[in-house]
């Protein structure tokens, strides 16, 4: 198991996150579309890290079960958290307004989803993809 | 050519072709193979991604440049496949709400039901088509003692769906009062009162209603600031206005609605309809009301079903087959 972490505080870190993310994609072994999808999705849980909770933290395991390994990332903060959970995973929603891919890009950039968030307190994505 | 492969074998033999001979089959079966793409869900990125397989199989030493670039177009495709998707699912969404909308539409028709009565001595055409899936417009016919005849038409201000559901209530009002023992104005009076007790306040109803009984022929009748219908005098050969007072349903608790009535002679005709008839469009302008008339008089001859029909086509077409509002029209006509 290995496990390796970035802490986001400046635009800059989501370039360090990416970059990191891209590198264990493609020691997992994922395809091209699948390192740049990964990569997009650690972008996208990055970004939403320094726009709306200012701090914390994406890390990322190499795991593997019976028959395929892959790639976690966990996105972490103690930012405001957020209320409806359901509503920001539906598509056509973003508060900020621009052409963010949201929770529900992510989703689909990814094969397991997971999120869990309380008001005051922060969020925790987490996410996977498999090998294909 | 047949169902396109879109397989990574298929495509780069499809391209090695066309970088042989530019020929227009080739670009052709690309055409066909796009389709086949979008109808398999295949995402931009994942195309990009077969055109850099099929070129380094073909060109197995091409320039890490050129390498380094299309891996740079995949990265940039990664959004497209994402909104794609989401499209996608919207319009999965869009067309599962549309049946369910239509569901509704159905419910209303059947809930809404009403006949129209079989009255010797009187004609009548009657048409009510909604200008999306559910009408926000109410007719009702009801036949009482001595083939005497209740006559509404109603329009709730706003359209669709709210409007829809709230005439189904209208209609449940009506059915619980015993019709032909009262007298128009106080059928309204009392609707007033259940509009503006269970009806938000920024939703209205006008409504006219009229009895006629054939015993004496006279029509009588009251409107809540329904749209103005009219009366042709087949003696004079003349439309005029049918003028009434009353407010609109639903605004004060205490509206009364004053009683009139019309004497009606052989040939004479009543013509009800809701604003989505007089407020018919050509362009961006409202057409006269008097150009109901014109289209009506075009189609007198005819029994009132035929007249309502192709005064409704007539309008139809005017606003290029889209209608703007719900459109009712009923016509009443006293034969013998």
């Amino acid at each position: 198991m290995e496990k390796s972490c970035v802490s986001i505080k400046i635009e800059l870190d989501i370039v360090a996150a990416r970059q990191l993310g891209r590198e264990l994609a493609k020691q997992v072994g994922f395809s091209v579309v699948d390192q740049a999808r990964f990569a997009t999705a650690v972008s996208e849980l990055a970004r939403n890290i320094y726009l709306y909770a200012d701090q914390g933290e994406i890390s990322f395991d190499i795991i593997k079960n019976m028959n395929q390994s892959g790639l976690r990332l966990t996105a972490t903060d103690k930012g405001p958290g957020i209320r409806d959970i359901s509503q920001v995973m539906q598509d056509g929603y973003t508060t900020s307004g621009g052409l963010g891919a949201g929770l529900p890009g992510v989703r689909r950039l990814m094969d397991d989803f997971d999120i869990i968030s309380e008001e005051n307190i922060g969020t925790t994505v987490t996410v996977v993809k498999w090998k294909r | 050519m047949d169902v396109a492969k879109i397989d990574i074998n298929s495509y780069r033999d499809l391209l090695k072709k066309y970088i042989d001979h530019q020929d227009e089959s080739s670009l052709y079966g690309a055409e066909q193979m796009s389709k086949a793409f979008i109808k398999n869900h295949i995402l931009p990125d994942e195309i990009v991604s077969l055109h850099i397989q099929s070129l380094m199989e073909l060109y197995p030493s091409l320039s890490q440049d050129i390498q380094n670039s299309m891996r740079f177009l995949l990265e940039t495709m990664i959004y497209y496949g994402l909104a794609h998707q989401e499209y996608q699912a919207l319009r999965e969404n869009q067309l599962a709400l549309r049946s369910e909308i239509s569901l509704a539409a159905n419910v209303q028709t059947t809930l809404l039901k009403t006949d129209k009565p079989d009255i010797e001595g009187l004609d009548i055409g009657v048409i009510s088509m909604p200008a999306h899936q559910m009408n926000g417009d109410y007719y009702h016919f009801i036949k009482g003692k001595q083939d005497s005849l209740g006559i509404a038409v109603a329009d709730v201000v706003g359209k669709g769906i709210p409007a829809a559901l709230c005439m189904s209530m209208i209609k449940y009002s009506m059915d619980i009062l015993e019709e032909e023992a009262m007298m128009p104005a106080k059928i309204l009076k009392y609707l007033n009162r259940v509009v503006e007790r269970n009806v938000d306040a920024s939703m209205f109803i006008t409504m006219f209603y009229a009895q006629y009984t054939p015993t004496d022929n006279l029509l009588r009748y009251a409107s809540a600031g329904h749209e103005p219908g009219f009366f042709y005098c087949a003696q004079t050969d003349t439309f005029s206005e049918i003028e009434t007072k009353g407010l609109v349903l639903g605004v004060l608790p205490d509206s009364a609605y004053p009683s009139y009535e019309q004497k009606i002679n052989k040939g004479d005709m009543i013509i009800l309809l809701t604003d989505g008839v007089t407020e018919c469009r050509r362009g961006n302008e409202f057409i006269k009301r008097e150009e109901v008339l014109d289209v009506i008089k075009q189609y007198m001859h005819l029994p009132a079903q035929d007249i309502v029909n192709h005064v409704y086509k007539y309008f139809e077409r005017l606003q290029d087959f889209q209608l703007r509002d719900d459109f009712t029209l009923v016509i009443l006509r006293r034969e013998v």
